[in-house]
């Protein structure tokens, strides 16, 4: 596929198998439609008197004459990233905005920069800005052009403008009063099926995450002890004459097959657990949607018990009422495209993962048992015909 | 050559009962029974089905016929019995003797054994084993009256042996050698075994936690339903397959595990030539000393020290009528140590031969039987691979259906 081997040409230092970056690019429309591509690599450190901190070299190319010039690279951290998201949740608040990584893992975690954990969240943070880039409203958002380009010291200063802490609380103090009122009972049935649904899934998606976690560990212990298995027939084939060979085969098709256990658990880590991670947090951020789309409602309902109480200010009232009545209608035309966006997007990562898996799978138990089958004909060929015909 | 046992009569241990009785010290137990089959084998080939002959045994009545085994024939190596108690377990197994899992290996591990002794050319043909296949009354007591457990060498004799012999046959040093080695890296491959097992369980095991996600799952989807509810009955199976082809690994830990035994029986062997060797030795050295003694009284000259020469000398000389005395009782005795120390160097030679020519047989039994086990476990490992591709190849097409 051309086009996507272009993709890959500009990002020399991303270590991506073609069947993950069928993953991260090509989720709907053909790829040869795409006019911005964007990479995220190169974590660097950075120690200041203050504090340490990670930066990510975000390199994007595009042919957009929106943009000045064809190609930019720009460092951020993960202070930015957020910064980001909270600007698009804001400005689009019934669109289904791409889950960033966590800020940090409870579990496990002696330092909070080791290499795995960054590696993990580079990855994530690059399907996330990527995940932007192919969304049809938010790949022209203001904000996301002015991270993708500004130098450092502009985005600060532009991180600077806008609607200020206060006004944001101010935000939230009447979305909190608004929810008191909830907007739940005027809800389109369509926005309450989406809850219903959102609500299992997210339990289903959760009990998935623990589960492929645990298949995780297991299959990393069972690795643990077959690194041992294989030497130990090695060893005893020093005391032996005869069965010297024999237990040297044996000894290494256990070794070939741990290392086919250490490609499955790899392949396990790099898709379906990360995958399922991204679903984990989309539930979230789904809940959100439709929680901000109900406070949206809520402020139209509001109005409208307002208007049958006060009748002095009917005018205005009404005139408020109409834009309200607006703004709910493009809230829930927004969510609503977005949502069949989403589940056609999740119905295809979740069908490429499993899929994945059971590839995996296939290729391990494809693998060993062609070691094993090899050893069997290396053992039976001067074996009697009698024994021969047994073993089959 | 007379056929073996084994060729006239077919044995099997066919059941195992669980009984209720009471012991030595009239205290009640329970314990199981094995019963033993035992049919001529000529009078099938006519065509006939010859009539089988039975009786119920427990283990420690195996246990005193291969002890009497091991004393009566210290040159053979002694085919083992299976394990007293379950060890090399992995969790799912259980240590419980009574366990029925644990008693059906024991009943084939049994059977095996008396298998193994029927088709030995020299076992075979011992009348307490034909006995303890058809006798079922008075056995012990056939047992106990040839007085075996009189003949045992003591631990501490053989014990002293081993640490004293000067000049063993270096072959049974490099066997007692080899069979050390065996035994450390078999119980080694067990223990890990045991631990893969456990770990192997787990990773298909918790598989199945997919199967009832996916259904509930499958519930609130429309296009995906299908596939995810026939993914997750496929993972069902795969977590389930698991099960039967761990009881099959097991038969072959126990094949494992029957030379793991079988190495004691080894050393035991090697600890019998020591113990004549040695015996030989001191003999020798006896009569040694014995010789010296009587040269010296003879000649009169005093080439070692001894307490009693000095005492002799402190406390005044013997007269030549004594001294004639102890030279006749040292010559008779020298002439006995001589016709002793012959037959015991026959009887070394005797055993070293015979031993010898039984671990050369033995040698070639476990290069085949552990050629075969090992070859039975890649065969395992096949089916098990074989297995999983068609569970996976079933999910991927129910995956690439969502």
């Amino acid at each position: 596929d051309a086009s996507l081997a272009e993709a890959n040409s500009f990002s020399p230092s991303m270590p991506t198998s073609p069947a993950s970056m069928i993953n991260q690019y090509k989720f709907e429309e053909e790829p040869e439609l795409r006019d911005l591509f964007i990479t995220v690599d190169d974590p660097e450190s950075h120690i200041t008197a203050i504090e340490t901190f990670i930066t990510y070299r975000v390199v994007t190319k595009t042919s957009r004459s929106e943009f000045d010039s064809s190609e930019y690279e720009v460092r951020r951290r993960y202070q930015d990233f957020l910064w980001l998201k909270s600007k698009l949740e804001e400005a689009h608040p019934t669109l289904i905005i791409p889950p960033l990584p966590e800020k940090f893992i409870m579990k496990g975690m002696v330092e909070r920069f080791n290499d795995e954990f960054i590696e993990t969240r580079r990855k994530a943070l690059h399907k996330f800005l990527n995940r932007i880039a192919d969304h049809p409203t938010l790949t022209f958002n203001e904000d996301f052009k002015i991270f993708l380009t500004a130098q450092a010291w502009e985005l600060s200063s532009h991180k600077k403008q806008g609607p200020g802490l206060l006004s944001r609380m101010g935000q939230t103090v009447r979305a909190v009063a608004s929810s008191v009122r909830g907007g739940v009972k005027n809800r389109p049935e369509m926005f309450t099926e989406m809850n219903d649904y959102m609500e299992t899934f997210s339990q289903k998606i959760n009990v998935l995450d623990k589960i492929a976690h645990r298949i995780y560990k297991e299959e990393r212990e069972y690795f643990n002890e077959m690194k041992e298995y294989g030497p130990i027939h090695t060893l005893w084939s020093a005391s032996e004459e005869d069965i010297a060979d024999s237990l040297k085969g044996v000894a290494s098709c256990i070794d070939r097959c741990c290392k086919a256990t250490e490609k499955r658990m790899a392949g396990l880590s790099e898709n379906l657990l990360p995958i399922i991670h991204e679903y984990v947090l989309y539930s979230e951020i789904l809940m959100g949607v439709l929680k901000r789309r109900d406070l949206i409602q809520g402020e139209l309902d509001s109005k409208v018990d307002a208007l049958a109480s006060k009748r002095a200010e009917k005018d205005a009232i009404t005139e408020e009422i109409g834009k309200l009545e607006d703004k709910v209608e493009c809230a829930n035309n927004a969510l609503k495209a977005d949502w069949e966006r989403w589940k056609q997007n999740m119905q295809y990562d979740m069908r490429s993962a499993f899929t994945n898996v059971a590839e995996n799978n296939l290729h391990y138990y494809e693998e060993c048992l062609a070691t094993w089958e090899s050893f069997l004909t290396s053992q039976t060929v001067d074996l009697h015909v009698e024994e021969d015909s047994e073993d089959q | 050559m007379e056929d073996c046992l084994s060729k006239k009569i077919e044995i099997t241990v066919s059941e195992a009962e669980k009984r209720t009785g009471r012991n030595a010290m009239n205290m009640q137990e329970t314990y199981t029974a094995y019963l033993i089959e035992t049919r001529a084998v000529e009078s099938q080939n006519e065509g006939q089905c010859s009539p089988v002959d039975s009786l119920w045994r427990r283990y420690s009545e195996f246990e005193l016929l291969r002890n009497y085994l091991l004393v009566t024939f210290p040159h053979i190596v002694v085919p083992p019995l299976p394990e007293k108690r379950a060890d090399f377990v992995w969790h799912k197994l259980s240590a419980d003797n009574m366990d029925p899992d644990f008693v059906e290996r024991r009943r084939i591990g049994l059977e095996n054994f008396l298998l193994r002794v029927a088709s030995h050319p020299v076992l075979c043909r011992d009348n307490i084993f034909y006995s303890f296949l058809t006798q079922e009354s008075g056995w012990k007591e056939m047992v106990n009256e040839t007085g075996f457990q009189l003949k045992a060498d003591s631990r501490l004799k053989a014990l002293n042996a081993t640490f004293r012999v000067k000049n063993p046959d270096k072959r049974f040093t490099e066997l007692k050698h080899y069979s050390d080695e065996l035994q450390s890296v078999i119980s080694h491959l067990l223990r890990v075994r045991a631990r893969v097992a456990d770990r192997l369980y787990g990773v298909y095991k918790v598989h199945g936690n997919y199967g009832r996600v996916f259904s509930e799952w499958s519930a609130i989807e429309k296009e995906m339903g299908d596939g995810l509810q026939s993914a997750g009955h496929h993972m069902d199976v795969y977590a389930a397959s698991i099960d039967d082809i761990l009881e099959e690994e097991e038969h072959y830990a126990d094949q494992l595990k029957e030379y793991l035994f079988y190495a004691e029986a080894l050393r035991a062997v090697c600890r019998k030539h020591e113990l004549m060797q040695y015996d030989l030795e001191m003999a020798a050295q006896d009569l040694t000393s014995k010789k010296q003694q009587c040269e010296e009284l003879a000649t009169g000259t005093v080439r070692t020290f001894s307490l009693k020469g000095m005492t002799s000398k402190l406390f005044g000389q013997e007269n030549p009528e004594q001294r004639e005395a102890k030279i006749k009782v040292l010559e008779e005795q020298i002439q006995e140590g001589e016709e002793q120390l012959k037959s015991k160097n026959l009887e070394g030679r005797d055993f070293v031969k015979s031993a010898w020519a039984d671990i050369e047989r033995f040698k070639e039994q476990k290069n085949h039987d552990l050629k075969e086990a090992l070859i039975s476990y890649a065969v395992m490992q096949i089916s098990m691979c074989k297995k999983g591709i068609q569970v996976w190849t079933n999910a991927k097409e129910c995956f690439s259906k969502m």
